[in-house]
């Protein structure tokens, strides 16, 4: 999973990604007095961009649709992940779900 | 030093259980995806928010396409807006460079903890306590990513330390469904990413998101109803 992206390219992201956040996090203390708040409709939508974006990029890395059902449920990402995804539910807790998570990974992948 | 600024540092303590192990795995994601130490680091200082560099790491680490890479990244990030509206009043009558400043420093922690306070009492220190709390977040976020870079180019792959970065997804998407529209948005939006995960330019995660969130909006549409 090394990028085959050079220095290049990976500093153009830094930057860019970079001043897209920082001129996020300046919009409004920037611009206060010249505009109230943020549109309504706006504001709705932008409620559901971590669960949505989150989830997209979740659970692709834990669910991998194999040849058959059974490969696909018995994956030991997968169940690694609900097991972390149990403790994160009950915890909302970062700390305790990585190490709950990585123990049931190598459970899973040396143990058993 | 200023006493808010004291009381800011000890508001933030708690927090950095959450800010290292978050840290250490975005130094793990970047050796992982064969970032240099410096490369790393740039980015780590440079756009300082951790799920977004995350899912940069992620994407650079499957040579997604740079358009990809850099959109995600800023969907991610534009809830940074909603924070940079509710807090901007407070930060009114301070200079440019302290709204600079403080604006780079802006994270979902420092932005909660201080409207939280904000809103008890009008005796605090408004632009000292903030600070207080953000630049903590900061050093520690900054120092535990070499940690990670450090302990992510010593442990061998087989360990499987990258699973670690959907761990810290997964996270932060249980804190983030809290009602029946949030709900649906990340069924929707897991559940298409999931079937669209073969497609080509990483589309499956564009996709899959934006279909999560037109989801929440229309179930929130009908409740309206």
């Amino acid at each position: 999973m090394t990028t085959r992206y050079g220095p290049a390219a990976i500093w153009a992201v830094v930057v860019v990604v970079g001043a897209v956040t920082f001129a996020y996090r300046y919009s409004f203390i920037y611009l206060f007095g010249r505009i109230d708040a943020v549109p309504p409709n706006l504001k709705a939508a932008l409620r559901f961009v971590p669960p949505a974006v989150l989830a997209a990029l979740v659970l692709p890395s834990l669910v991998t649709v194999g040849p058959t059902p059974a490969a696909t449920l018995t994956d030991d990402r997968l169940l690694a992940g609900v097991v972390a995804g149990v403790v994160a539910w009950h915890t909302e807790n970062m700390l305790a779900t990585i190490a709950v998570g990585m123990g049931a990974l190598w459970t899973l992948r040396f143990l058993l | 030093m200023h006493p808010d600024f004291r009381n800011g540092v000890r508001a933030a303590l708690p927090l950095l259980l959450g800010v290292v192990p978050f840290a250490l795995v975005s130094g793990v994601a970047a050796v992982g995806a064969g970032l240099t130490l410096v490369e790393a680091m740039g980015l780590s200082v440079v756009v300082f928010a951790g799920a977004s560099q995350l899912a940069v790491l992620e994407l650079l680490g499957q040579n997604a396409p740079l358009a990809v890479v850099i959109l995600t990244a800023a969907v991610i990030n534009v809830r940074m807006v909603m924070y940079s509206a509710s807090i901007a009043p407070y930060f009114r009558p301070l200079r440019r460079r302290w709204k600079v400043l403080l604006a780079y420093l802006l994270t979902d922690q420092a932005y909660a903890l201080s409207i939280a306070e904000y809103a008890r009492t009008d005796d605090t220190d408004r632009r000292w306590y903030y600070f207080g709390i953000a630049v903590t977040i900061w050093v520690v976020w900054q120092l535990a990513t070499v940690a990670g870079i450090a302990l992510g180019a010593n442990v061998p792959d087989r360990w499987g330390l990258q699973f670690a970065v959907p761990l810290v997804f997964l996270t932060l998407l249980v804190m983030a469904l809290k009602d029946r529209e949030t709900v649906a948005a990340g069924v929707v939006g897991g559940g298409v990413a999931v079937a669209g995960a073969g497609l080509p330019l990483n589309l499956g995660l564009v996709v899959g998101a934006l279909a999560g969130v037109a989801t929440g909006v229309l179930v929130e549409r009908r409740a309206d109803r």
